[in-house]
């Protein structure tokens, strides 16, 4: 395996003087789905912010295609180009139509002419099977559907990775499972995927490697086998007792 | 056995009977009551405008006798709505005041909205000022000293609004930045001009500033004028706009920015569209008040319609038309802020129905 996707290495960050993310490493190769879990406020969130950038980490070094994100503009702008991001609460902008909110990031990221970026909306949003919906606004489609658009117009932007951040944890039950069918979906198209979820089920089908975190480091990585079987640390054992009932 | 499930219509409203509405409990009835008892002591009101008003005057002096001299109105009109502008030039304000009705008209659909739209106003303004002073084409030169009466007040409203808005967005923005010196500047301007009142703010652009500036510069009185009301508006749209800015969630930017979108286009496509959708009942009012507000030019001798009205009024040969012209002029005030309210109901109204959360 050659450069990976995405490196980080020994990463501190801080929020004023509260440390939320100790000595964290580590690295995906492209093709990879990492699942990250762990309980509230042990720092996944944080975690998968820095490496577009949301948020910003004091120490260590976060390399994403080879580029070392830093204070440099140029270089922020080049990796937020490879790495689309899915929120908890899907951030779809309520003033466009759900054509639009595909087709105007491309049109003012990239200066893709109206007309391919359309087109380009359409062919995503068939691909999460809501062509349908296109001339709808955000707030008239049910939260599964938005989440879909929200994953549709992250990929219309052609990413290299990308971050899922408790995409179905604003979910009615009965809608979790359309959005994870369509994250399978893309993982079996070989996304370089990186997802923080407690849906245990699609991380023991999907995930090549489940990354435990708790109070801001990272405890335990481990294949899905061994990780649901064979757990290390104490910790990971009663977080998982907790979660698998 | 299948059970065929019909989609059924939804239930219509039922409207209670008119007397239901008017009498149907103590509330309702007193009300009803102490609206009629009102309308009744209106009836002088409506004896002096309608019943002894006198219409048609073939002299002055007819108007002495009885109720409202409307045959006043009729002869002053032109010049309580163009001013002293040439008599025989008139048409030209006349002209204006289409465009600017057919522009305020083109620009209410907010899907026309966009560069287009700003260019046309551009071009539109630039095309009635260049007609209002005339000088080119063997139009004679007509100084803005000599403009006068609604275009007057529909320019001053329309572009120190229009040339508010900009600003506002630039103090609204630079008020929330992190940036200090562009906030400091922002607070100072903002706190500074709202803590003054209109009236000092026209004092100071038509009597101050001339005194301030290099010698050899002048910068004619209306535009002044307009550069002060501009200022005024500008302050208030800020606030109102930080409001609204205030109001759109973070996750909003966060999403712009993984999407890569730069700032100044998601400012402009993500973050304002939204921020202006929330506040368009405050935005309207200010547009309400600036609308009046024009008519405190007057104080320092820019010629609007309501100082038209005066000076049409204060005619010897009439016997001072004073309600008269208040009544006329208040008339084309009601109508222009109305219309303001109105369109603001039905854009807000349009914007709930893409919500519907
Ligand atoms: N902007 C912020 N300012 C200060 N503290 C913050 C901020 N964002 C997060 N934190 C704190 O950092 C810690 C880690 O937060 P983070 O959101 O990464 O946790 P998480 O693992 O994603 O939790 P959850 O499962 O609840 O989403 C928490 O204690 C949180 O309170
Ligand atoms: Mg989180």
């Amino acid at each position: 395996m050659g450069e990976p996707a995405i490196r980080i290495e020994a990463v501190d960050k801080w929020f004023s003087a509260f440390q939320v993310l100790r000595n964290v490493s580590l690295s995906v190769g492209a093709g990879e789905r990492i699942v990250v879990c762990g309980p509230s406020g042990s720092g996944k969130s944080t975690l998968i912010r820095c490496i577009n950038r949301l948020e910003e980490h004091q120490r260590g070094r976060i390399t994403v295609n080879g580029v070392e994100l830093t204070e440099s503009l140029k270089n922020i702008e080049a990796v937020r180009r490879d790495v689309g991001m899915v929120f908890q609460h899907f951030n779809l902008f309520p003033h466009l139509t759900i054509l639009e909110n595909c087709a105007l990031p491309q049109i003012l990221a990239r200066g893709t002419p109206r007309r391919a970026a359309e087109a380009r909306a359409m062919e995503f949003l068939a691909r999460v099977r809501i062509p349908e919906q296109a001339a709808k606004f955000p707030g008239q489609l049910s939260g599964g559907q938005q989440q879909r658009v929200a994953i549709a117009r992250a990929l219309c932007m052609t990413p290299k990775v990308m971050l899922f951040d408790e995409p179905t944890s604003a979910l009615d039950p009965e809608m979790v499972k359309e959005v994870l069918d369509t994250m399978v979906g893309l993982a079996e198209d070989g996304m370089t995927m990186i997802v923080v979820t407690h849906e245990m089920g699609f991380a023991r089908r999907v995930a090549d490697r489940i990354v435990f975190m708790d109070g801001g480091e990272i405890i335990e990585v481990a294949a899905p086998g061994d990780f649901f079987d064979r757990p290390q640390s104490p910790r990971t054992r009663s977080f998982l007792q907790q979660i698998l009932h | 056995m299948t059970i065929a499930c019909e989609p059924a219509p939804p239930p219509r409203p039922q409207r209670p009977p008119l007397w239901q509405i008017l009498f149907g409990d103590a509330g309702s009835a007193a009300l009803t009551i102490v609206t009629l008892a009102m309308l009744v002591g209106l009836a002088p009101a409506l004896n002096w405008a309608v019943f002894d008003a006198i219409w048609q005057a073939d002299t002055p002096a007819r108007c002495r006798e009885g109720g409202a001299c409307w045959a006043f109105v009729a002869a002053k009109l032109r010049f309580i709505m163009f001013g002293v502008y040439p008599p025989d030039e008139q048409w030209r304000p006349l002209v204006v005041t289409g465009m600017i009705l057919v522009m305020v008209l083109v620009s209410l659909p907010p899907r026309f909205w966009g560069r287009r739209l700003v260019a046309a106003w551009l071009v539109a303004t630039a095309a009635m000022l260049a007609l209002m002073w005339g000088g080119f084409a063997g139009l004679r030169p007509v100084t803005t000293a000599n403009w006068g009466g609604l275009p007057v007040t529909l320019l001053l409203a329309l572009l120190s609004l229009g040339l508010g808005f900009p600003f506002a967005v630039l103090l609204a923005l630079g008020r929330r930045s992190r940036a200090p010196v562009s906030r400091l500047l922002s607070i100072l301007t903002i706190e500074v001009v709202r803590g003054l009142p209109l009236v000092g703010l026209l004092f100071v652009a038509s009597i101050m500033l001339p005194l301030l500036l290099p010698a050899g510069w002048t910068i004619d009185k209306l535009g002044r004028t307009l550069a002060a009301l501009t200022l005024f508006a500008a302050v208030y749209l800020a606030e109102v706009i930080r409001g609204g800015l205030q109001g759109v969630p973070r996750g909003q930017v966060e999403a712009a920015q993984a999407l890569g979108i730069p700032a100044w286009k998601m400012i402009w496509h993500i973050v304002l569209p939204q921020a202006i959708q929330k506040v368009i009942p405050p935005l309207t009012n200010t547009a309400i008040v600036m609308v009046k507000n024009t008519s405190l030019v007057m104080i320092v001798g820019v010629f609007d319609m309501l100082s038209a009205g005066r000076s049409a009024a204060s005619d010897p040969n009439w016997p001072s038309p004073y309600a008269e012209t208040y009544v006329l002029v208040g008339t084309v005030y009601f109508a222009i802020c109305f219309g303001i309210s109105l369109y603001a109901r039905w854009l807000e109204k349009r914007v709930q129905e893409k919500e519907y959360r």
